[in-house]
């Protein structure tokens, strides 16, 4: 068993607005091992992007812990040491605006080379161009703006730029959700091969459960700050158990007969996504879930273990010792 | 199979750009019967939005410029019309949805304002205040907005993005229009919005007896949401067929590409992806478009293009290719 | 190209295709043309004066009232005013004063205002913010032109005083113009990326933000000098910029409004001169806008 290289546990972050405080990540556990990737699934207002955000240090947690090698990285980036920034980097959603629109790529590349004085000009300058025969692009494209660049060789510019260091995790936030099929089929590609070369840890962050079938070795998914359900991929998609993953899988457009049996009955949810400043009391999901009861609008639900590696958190699933605590209906 | 309410003739069109021409649609040919669904699919940049954006002329001239061809709904061409007759067809015969919603609604006006704005102007006779805005709340209830008349004083901002695309569907449908044009409607809503959205639309369209022409770049939502597909690449149309003809027995290299380089639910893996990019519009490839990057290419796919050929009656079945004729009759 | 050598020549080659692309994209509005031809005429004026002058030593204390309010002719295309001085000769060097009034002015101003513009926008949110933004407000809320009169009506009157003047009131636009720009920016990915990654503030500040703002600043920095010459010559039309006999500008169509409307040649042609300097920044300007303007793929 490989060991687990990030470990969150009780990770919270709140954002106090002039519409109120938004509950963003509310007591979210997980970890991941080395080598392996988990997925994390949510739709908006999950809190999934704020949970990659706080991991890598952008938002300082308001509570609960992050542990990166059991090392306490509870902090924002400012405080965390230069080794720990080695270790970790992310791959953003957006490539349009992850590379600075006035720099070449060459410096772009560069930066976190210089950042943490990686060899001489030279070397840095050679390192810059494998990095770019590591993503399969051209070296004149050292020269380039990222404007003159596709979507898709921009994101791949990012991985590369993630890759300088040599980092051990890697986080990537929805990172081929603005690309077409055939660019995405690429880029997960490569970010499979660099995962087997490399021992590389990933926290795959996306809505497109067709592509985390294929990409994750555990799934969670998250619904208005709380994760709902997690277990191994291939059990996950085998057993859904939570009503959210049901509803969700049934949604997916699919384009063959035998990825349409694979999926629950469609379920089409009523209403809208409630917004995470307003988080329905009890199950936040009760307001949209068929299997509903009187109860779920007043209890909380907690994580329960159904089967090996298999968690739900659902009050259809009650926990085995706790039975007498549930109220009568 | 009457006589098809749109049609698309060999429309050629090519925009200036500092190094030259670029040669964008290079003799797109399609068709739409009364109320049917007709799908048009393809990667970014393959011209998609900009034949649609030709068919209501809302390309941007310049330094978009339409070189040949002719679109005919009900047998006028639409090229070749005056603008009074234009502003005439557009909302009441032919109407659009854009992909954000957040661009397509004018935030400084009620939605109730602009929706009966709609109303007026594609409805030739003349209409009393009350008789539009009867139309435009029976308009909102159709989209099952909650709560119609709160909705007619509310601002877009107040929506979510579920909500906004439901107002634009309704100002589409409001003037009983004869083709619907929907452009990327759903890419940018949440999975579970997405369904809802989609399942709507269709419902909606079949009751008002439009036809769609709906384009997308996710092949799964096509197949739901269409009875006739058409693949494009690269300014071209290189297969189209019934939809679940074309799931089943997909012809063109292209579009076995794209459907092996789709994640699958059910596993398996990834396949590569298709090597190579999209063709430098500036200096196409002479020939089939897709040759170089094609795993069949033979040499005659260098030297000339290949004809629309029926291969297929029942289920009917069209493609481009020499790989099934394409020589011409 | 692998090699040095062969990557110098790559080099080159690309920066020449940089500047001719630069050209074009800025050459597509032929307005930008015009103002750039004004601008380079004017400078070109200013710098040679001394030696394209038809009568250099008619910008300083001459006088000949022999020649005094003559009307335009072949040797003085401009007239001459009541000293007898030529007024073409002056407007050259008049050009002089005014430019170097506009530049004085910007350099004193553009870099500080940046500067505290890139801060206060990096740091939105926080007590640093506030209190820049609120010393920039308290600047911006005097009437400009007020207060340069209050301050060159305390000080002695002159060319000096005024382009001190007209600094302290006028670098709040910069950080204003760079604190909108900086802290809009700041939350986009490739910023967050920088911090990610462990570049120091230092860094984020002038490497990734600033390049950001640069095309705002240039067309701003064209647009004010057009404003400061203005504003330079209307102090100097109230007699608190330059002191006669030096040949700024405002001070010509001040003298040379009396004479209006009978030896109108007096005080029009200064005034033209300041309208074609302000019209070509202008014009300028719109162009720089342009030419920053990241091209399509």
């Amino acid at each position: 068993m490989k060991r687990e290289i990030l470990v969150v546990d009780g990770l919270q972050k709140f954002f106090v607005t002039s519409r109120g405080t938004v509950r963003a990540v509310d007591r979210v556990s997980f970890s991941v091992r080395e080598g392996e990737t988990l997925g994390l699934v949510g739709e908006s207002g999950s809190g999934k992007s704020t949970v990659a955000y706080t991991v890598i240090g952008l938002h300082a947690p308001t509570g609960g812990r992050i542990l990166f090698n059991s090392q306490d990285m509870s902090t924002s980036i400012w405080k965390r040491s230069r080794a720990l920034k080695r270790s970790i980097q992310i791959v953003f959603q957006d490539p349009g605006t992850s590379l600075n629109p006035r720099r070449t790529v060459q410096q772009i590349l560069e930066l976190p080379l210089k950042v943490h004085r990686v060899g001489t000009a030279r070397e840095r300058k050679a390192r810059t161009v494998e990095l770019l025969r590591k993503v399969e692009l051209p070296e004149d494209y050292l020269y380039k703006a990222p404007h003159m660049l596709g979507g898709g060789e921009r994101q791949m510019v990012a991985i590369a730029r993630a890759l300088a260091t040599d980092p051990r995790l890697i986080l990537l936030d929805e990172p081929t959700s603005a690309l077409d099929v055939s660019i995405q089929a690429k880029i997960i590609n490569m970010l499979l091969g660099f995962q087997n070369e490399m021992e590389l840890a990933y926290l795959f962050i996306t809505h497109d459960l067709s592509l985390m079938r294929n990409v994750a070795t555990r799934v969670a998914i998250m619904y208005l700050g709380k994760i709902c359900e997690t277990a191994p991929t291939e059990e996950f998609f085998r057993n859904p158990l939570h009503p959210y993953t049901q509803m969700l899988l049934s949604s997916i457009p699919v384009v063959s007969k035998e990825e349409e049996a694979m999926r629950p009955a469609r379920i089409i949810s009523k209403g809208e996504i409630p917004s995470p400043v307003n988080v329905p009391p009890g199950c936040g999901f009760h307001t949209r879930c068929v299997v509903c009861a009187t109860r779920c609008s007043t209890d909380q639900p907690v994580m329960v273990e159904v089967e090996d590696g298999h968690f739900v958190s659902c009050l259809s699933f009650p926990p085995p010792s706790d039975v007498q605590q549930l109220p009568v209906n | 199979m009457g006589d098809p309410i749109l049609q698309i003739d060999d429309l050629h069109v090519s925009y200036k750009v500092y190094e030259g021409r670029l040669r964008v649609l290079n003799g797109v040919a399609l068709h739409v019967e009364r109320g049917q669904r007709v799908g048009l699919v393809g990667e970014a940049g393959c011209g998609k939005t900009t034949t649609m954006r030709c068919v209501l002329r809302i390309l941007q001239s310049p330094p978009g410029r339409i070189t040949g061809g002719a679109i005919r709904y009900r047998g006028t061409n639409l090229l070749r019309v005056s603008q009074g007759e234009l502003q005439r067809i557009r909302g009441s015969g032919i109407s659009m949805i854009f992909q954000d919603p957040v661009a397509a609604l004018n935030p400084v006006f009620t939605i109730g304002d602009q929706v009966c704005a709609v109303i007026r102007h594609g409805t030739h006779k003349r209409l009393t205040r009350a008789e539009i805005r009867r139309r435009a709340l029976g308009a909102l209830r159709e989209v099952q907005l909650p709560d119609p008349d709160r909705m007619f004083a509310s601002y877009p901002v107040q929506l979510s993005g579920g909500m906004r695309q439901r107002v634009c569907i309704a100002m589409a449908l409001a003037t009983e229009p004869e083709v619907m044009i929907a452009d990327e409607p759903t890419t940018a809503l949440d999975v579970t919005i997405q369904a809802q959205v989609l399942w709507l639309l269709d419902r909606l369209v079949q009751d008002h007896e439009t036809a769609v022409v709906f384009i997308t770049h996710s092949l799964g939502v096509v197949r739901e949401m269409s009875d006739w597909v058409y693949v494009m690449y690269a300014g071209t149309i290189v297969e189209g067929a019934e939809t679940n003809e074309l799931f089943e027995r997909p012809l063109h290299p292209y579009t076995l590409g794209l459907l092996s380089a789709l994640p699958k639910l059910t596993g398996g893996g990834i396949a590569k992806g298709i090597p190579g990019r999209i063709p430098d519009y500036l200096n196409p490839p002479t020939g089939c478009r897709f040759s170089p990057r094609c795993p069949n290419a033979m040499r005659v796919c260098d030297q000339e293009r290949p004809i629309w050929t029926r291969v297929g009656d029942t289920p009917a079945h069209e493609v481009a290719c020499f790989l099934y004729g394409g020589e011409g009759v | 190209m692998i090699g040095v050598n062969g990557l110098t020549v790559q080099a080159k080659k690309r920066r020449w295709e940089g500047f001719r692309k630069a050209w074009y994209k800025f050459s597509r509005n032929p307005v930008s043309v015009v103002g750039l031809v004004f601008v380079l005429g004017v400078s070109f004026l200013a710098v040679f004066a001394p030696l394209v002058s038809p009568y250099p030593n008619h910008a300083g204390p001459y006088v000949n009232f022999a020649i005094g309010s003559k009307p335009p002719s072949l040797s003085h295309p401009f007239g001459t005013d009541a000293f007898g001085r030529d007024i073409l000769s002056r407007v050259f060097f008049g050009f002089r004063y005014s430019l170097m009034m506009g530049a004085v002015v910007l350099a004193l101003v553009v870099i500080p205002g940046v500067v505290l513009g890139l801060i206060a926008g990096y740091y939105q949110g926080t007590r640093i913010d506030t209190i820049i933004m609120r010393i920039t407000d308290i600047f911006l809320a005097v009437p400009p032109l007020i207060l340069a009169l209050a301050i060159t009506s305390v000080l002695t009157p002159s060319v000096l005083n005024a382009m001190m003047a007209v600094s302290l009131m006028w670098w709040p636009w910069y950080t204003r113009l760079v604190y909108g720009l900086a802290s809009s920016l700041r939350h986009e990915f490739f910023v967050q990326s920088a911090e990610v990654i462990g570049a120091s503030r230092f860094h984020i500040l002038f490497r990734e933000l600033l390049p950001n703002c640069v095309s705002a600043i240039f067309t701003k920095m064209s647009l004010d000098m057009g404003w400061v010459i203005l504003i330079g010559s209307a102090l100097s039309f109230v007699g608190l910029g330059a002191q006669p006999p030096i040949p700024d500008l405002g001070t010509m169509v001040a003298d040379g409004a009396k004479y209006l409307p009978d030896q109108w040649w007096i005080a029009i042609f200064p005034a033209f001169a300041i309208m074609v300097t302000v019209l070509g920044f202008n014009l300028l300007g719109d162009g720089f806008r342009d030419l920053f303007a990241l091209e399509e793929i």
